[in-house]
């Protein structure tokens, strides 16, 4: 645990020292802030907690672009610049590499998350918001966050290129999200397979409405773990390359 | 001790190495031997735990590096050839990090950085971000990083690569000092190099050992000749009669010098160059100097490397 804890920090420390990190913060914070003043408060909605429901669901969208954002150099640059035979050769696991990079950007992008709070305090301020709505809201954000993540260690692990691990990431995002739209074309059984697969679709719907579903939870920590045993596998595999 | 059997490496269908097998007692500089691609810095890698061999085995003082390699890790230390640094990290950082990351107590870590940095001579640019050092510099993180969890195996890949002769010598008396505390293992394809910081030479061809020992063993084996030049004054005729009458000697060849003098280009088929000195001032000869002809590793490595026979 304590080496896990050691590579987040001093990955933490790297993406506080690098402009990257701030450069994409900053972006995504200022989108999230247009988004929440063009669509969720300009579209006529005068109820809170509809209000709140669009915040989430664009916030989600920002969430997601960060995760793969902030996660694709993690391994990436490790192999290009040559270091990672530092963490090859350490008295640690696989598993542990991947968990303590993992860990940094997961932290780094809920850093983003917890940056966007002002938005639905304005609405706190200026209406009524129900603190469980907020609270799931923000679950389902902090889900988001380490399942792209999750998805941007991946793609970072199979290439020393960080913007070929970012194309990769965005891709596979992509893909899980449209999932919802292949469904509806597909026959089945395999509509409700890749309905279930869709990332927002069924399973954030869900907190936008300040509602909390155990298979939602299930859902992102799925797509989390199994996105890390990948990463873990291809590190593990290039050893013996 | 490493003892090394059957090692065999291959990337896709391409052989990297095969059947290595060799032994290396503690406290000794070992050096690596071989033409480009001929395997060394592969074989490092797995020594270092960083690759997986296809077959073969590596024991580290009794323990088997591919059973138990988070056992062993820490007691090795490996400097590729290009340094592994972050650049953003100062150097006592960096150093600490690795420190931690390799198990080392938390409580001696300070200390311990200090006396590594001592012994790099890092102490000045200890606070200093990696990414504002000289490559020389770099290089002597490299080493610290190395060292700094007191391993009890450190490999060095190509560790004068790129430095200026003034940091050369400065590592290699760095070696040499690391060399008796830690058992070290050293790849470079600078001859001059190994010859000066090893006690043992590993020969590799196209990925397999051709000879290990020292230099001498290696001589003995690969009937390489030694070579003198000596420089006389008298009479020239003398001075080879006295070289040709000695059973040591296996040929001479002679030059007149602008000055007179005679030099003598002898080569010897044992190590004895007293016998040539006692026969020459025997003869009455006045010997200036006696000196190192050939570079002898120079030969054996063109010997072992490029396909010379070895004695049956």
């Amino acid at each position: 645990m304590s080496s896990i804890v050691l590579i987040a920090k001093r990955e933490l420390r790297a993406h506080f020292k690098s402009l990257i990190g701030y450069v994409v913060i900053a972006a995504l914070l200022l989108l999230d802030g247009l988004m929440f003043h063009a669509y969720a408060l300009g579209d006529g909605k005068n109820l809170s907690s509809e209000v709140l429901r669009e915040f989430f669901y664009y916030s989600s969208g920002m969430t997601g672009a960060a995760g793969i954002l902030l996660s694709m150099r993690l391994l990436a640059e490790e192999r290009r610049e040559g270091t990672l035979v530092l963490l090859y050769t350490a008295p640690i696991s696989d598993w542990q590499i991947v968990l303590g990079k993992w860990l940094s950007s997961f932290l780094f992008v809920c850093l983003f998350v917890v940056l966007s709070l002002y938005l639905p305090l304005m609405i706190v301020i200026h209406g009524s918001v129900h603190p469980g709505h907020l609270f799931s809201g923000y679950l389902g954000l902090i889900l988001v966050a380490a399942a792209t993540t999750a998805i941007g260690t991946l793609c970072s692990s199979m290439t020393s290129h960080q913007l070929v691990a970012g194309i990769l990431g965005a891709v596979v995002f992509l893909l899980l999200v449209t999932m919802w739209f292949t469904a509806r074309i597909a026959s089945p059984p395999l509509d409700e397979l890749l309905a279930y697969s869709a990332f927002f679709d069924k399973h954030f719907q869900p907190f936008t409405r300040g509602a909390i579903h155990t298979r939602a939870i299930v859902y992102y920590a799925s797509v989390t773990f199994l996105s890390l045993l990948g990463a873990r596998v291809v590190l593990s595999t290039r050893r013996w390359r | 001790m490493i003892q090394v059997k059957g090692l065999t490496k291959y990337y896709g269908s391409s052989r990297a190495i095969y059947d290595l097998g060799f032994t290396i007692e503690s406290g000794q500089i070992a050096g690596f031997l071989g033409l480009n691609g001929a395997g060394k810095s592969t074989a490092l890698k797995i020594l270092a735990g960083y690759l997986m061999p296809t077959s073969g085995t590596v024991s580290i003082e009794g323990i088997d590096l591919l059973n138990e390699p988070e056992k062993l890790r820490p007691r090795i230390g490996f400097l590729p050839e290009q340094p592994p640094l972050y650049p953003e990290m100062s150097v006592r950082d960096f150093l600490g990090y690795l420190a931690r990351l390799r198990g080392y107590p938390a409580g001696r870590i300070g200390a311990r950085i200090e006396e590594v940095s001592e012994r790099t001579s890092l102490k000045e640019v200890l606070g200093a971000p990696i990414e504002t050092l000289s490559l020389g510099y770099r290089r002597r993180v490299g080493i610290a990083q190395a060292m700094v969890h007191d391993p009890a195996l450190v490999i060095l890949d190509e560790p004068i690569s790129g430095l200026d002769p003034v940091q050369i010598v400065e590592m290699r008396h760095l070696i040499r000092q690391l060399g008796g505390d830690h058992t070290i293992l050293i790849s470079s394809h600078i001859l001059s190099e190994v010859e000066e910081t090893c006690d043992n030479l590993i020969l590799l061809r196209e990925g397999e050992l051709v000879a290990q020992g020292t230099e001498s063993d290696l001589s003995e084996r690969f009937n390489s000749a030694l070579s003198l030049r000596a420089v006389v004054r008298g009479a020239l005729d003398a001075a080879k009669d006295a070289l040709g009458a000695l059973e040591v000697v296996q040929e001479v060849h002679s030059e007149v010098l602008p000055n007179g003098d005679a030099a003598f280009d002898i080569t010897l088929l044992r190590d004895e160059p007293e016998a040539i000195a006692s026969s020459l001032i025997a003869a009455g000869l006045s010997l200036r100097r006696l000196e190192a002809g050939q570079n002898q590793l120079e030969g054996l490595f063109l010997q072992a490397t490029t396909g010379g026979g070895a004695k049956p």
